[in-house]
């Protein structure tokens, strides 16, 4: 099991600081990180799979100290990023997206032992497979959801790192992804860091819950207490 | 008849070194938004190379590998001594910063290998083949430029089509920062890709020199007509800079052999502007627009 472990975790663009001492442990599971447009959930996430420098604090994934890891190595220490926005490739087919997944899995993890290859990515999304050679740009927003989260388990992460992947989508296909989501957790030991603005749908299946509020912890227990927290749910999540 | 069959070969030549320029080009264009302006006198640095080497006694064959070599290898350092050093943010910093690499390249060779008129050895034949009594403009290193343009083309294609490491490379073109999420060196692959259109580059230089001379302008009006051929084509089609050049190759021979030569370069300046006026998409319509 990874545990992620941040301290004091601070961030400024400029003069605007959208990351003020933040710190939180991630035992594994999936741990919700909810909190208002502009609460710090991109910037948090984006910090930690090294795309925003950080002023400050700690993040340590397991052994690994993530603020010293660039970008492009987080795949090799276990760490996928699906970012906000998805990050489709669009002009690459689907396969082609998926196959860049498979290639930034790290060696170790290749091969005889891995729990994601392209065969369970089509188990899991049929749809995929019936796509495979289309342009990802033909895609609709719920297979892009889909692609990029099949293409993040292929590279055999241990945390995998959601920014809003209700965006934009239908409930139904939201709910659909979302119990996927809390399968593999449950059925391959995945640990999942799940930032929304949607908090109903994010507490259905968080074990965990972290509530960010202008760039400061807010709050963080148990997805079931949250969701019972009127008060909370009021001040931070307009729910 | 006869001059439409030499005035068809003879433009079809050259449209083939000019596809590979603008291919070159295009390369660059495509992964780091860049124009290259400094890539004919890059070129041409490589030319001198090969001649420094053929001079000294050694084959052409040997001459032609280490300047292709050398072109990979200049790209390679140009990009990662200057290039990613340079804040894109401003377009303009990336022009100045090529057009000023273009007068120290210019100012090198001169000082290295001399401003004097060299001349290039071909590895073929320049006279054309004689079929019954009439000479077709064909020559034997015609159809080694036209071979040798068409492997470097084939070349690429397999790779960017067919391999991992061109498969990273494209991703890294189109979206460097999911690229680096999914765990692609980005930065080793723009690298990479300056190389090989550097290498692109000198191939074409190569190909301008066979049986002719070298200087060191000598491969600057190919800027122009490699330009014009990757606008044809849309800067950002590889596909469209090869039609572009073809297309190019034959109109201004068409030009050239019933016009008058005198009228090439305004006749390449006027296809440019007509195509940046009237389709500035580039004349393959259906190459989708690149998002932002
Ligand atoms: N690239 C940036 N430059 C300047 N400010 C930014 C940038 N990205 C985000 N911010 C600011 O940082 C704060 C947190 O933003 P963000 O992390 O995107 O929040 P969330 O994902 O929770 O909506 C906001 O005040 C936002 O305006
Ligand atoms: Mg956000």
């Amino acid at each position: 099991m990874t545990t992620l472990t941040v301290q004091g975790l601070t961030v400024d663009y400029g003069p605007v600081r959208a990351l003020d001492g933040v710190g939180f442990e991630v035992p594994g599971g999936i741990t919700a990180v909810l909190g208002a447009n502009g609460a710090g959930k991109t910037t948090l996430l984006r910090t930690l799979s090294g795309l925003v420098p950080a002023r400050a604090g700690t993040a340590r994934l397991d052994a690994t100290d993530l603020l010293r890891t660039p970008a492009e190595e987080m795949t090799r220490v276990g760490l996928a990023h699906v970012p906000e926005g998805r990050g489709v490739i669009a002009e690459l087919t689907v396969e082609e997206n998926l196959h860049l997944g498979a290639l930034g899995a790290r060696a170790a993890r290749r091969g005889t032992a891995s729990r994601f290859d392209l065969t369970r990515v089509y188990e899991l999304f049929p749809v995929l497979g019936e796509r495979s050679g289309q342009l990802a740009h033909t895609l609709s927003g719920g297979e892009r959801q889909m692609l990029v989260v099949g293409r993040a388990l292929l590279a055999e992460p241990s945390i995998l790192l959601l920014d809003e992947p209700s965006l934009g989508l239908a409930p139904r296909v939201v709910a659909q992804i979302f119990a996927l989501i809390r399968e593999l957790v449950d059925r391959d030991g995945l640990t999942v860091l799940l930032a929304e603005q949607n908090a109903r749908s994010a507490l259905s299946i968080a074990d965990r819950a972290l509530v960010l509020g202008l760039g400061r912890v807010v709050a963080d227990e148990s997805a079931a207490a949250l969701a019972g927290d009127d008060r909370l749910r009021h001040a931070y999540l307009g729910a | 008849m006869q001059q439409l069959l030499t005035t068809t070969l003879s433009g079809l030549t050259l449209g083939f070194v000019y596809a590979a320029f603008a291919l070159a080009l295009v390369m660059i264009w495509r992964s780091t938004r860049i124009v290259n302006f400094a890539q004919a006198p890059m070129a041409m640095i490589t030319a001198y190379v090969a001649l420094v080497l053929i001079d000294a006694g050694y084959s052409y064959w040997i001459g032609f590998a280490a300047a292709l070599l050398a072109g990979f290898l200049l790209g390679s350092l140009v990009e990662w001594l200057v290039i990613r050093r340079v804040d894109a943010s401003n377009p303009i910093n990336p022009v100045i910063l090529t057009l000023g690499l273009f007068i120290v390249f210019h100012s090198l060779a001169a000082l290295i290998f001399g401003s004097r008129f060299r001349s290039f050895p071909a590895p073929f034949g320049l006279r054309g083949f004689e079929v019954g009594d009439t000479t077709v403009a064909l020559t034997g290193f015609g159809i080694f430029t036209i071979l040798a343009v068409l492997v470097a083309v084939g070349g690429l294609v397999l790779l960017f089509r067919f391999t991992d490491v061109g498969l990273r490379m494209r991703a890294s073109a189109f979206n460097p920062e999911v690229s680096r999420l999914l765990g692609v060196r980005v930065g080793r692959m723009l690298n990479l890709g300056w190389a090989l259109a550097a290498l692109v580059g000198s191939l074409s230089g190569l190909l301008i020199a066979g049986g002719g001379l070298v200087h060191p302008s000598y491969m600057d009006p190919v800027v122009v007509y490699g330009f014009v051929a990757a606008v044809l084509g849309g800067l950002d089609s590889p596909a469209g800079a090869v039609l572009g050049g073809l297309l190019l190759g034959l109109s201004l021979s068409f030009v050239s052999g019933y016009l008058g030569s005198e009228l090439v370069a305004m006749a390449a300046l006027v296809v440019l502007m007509a195509v940046l006026l009237v389709r500035p998409g580039g004349i393959f319509g259906g190459i989708a627009e690149r998002r932002v």
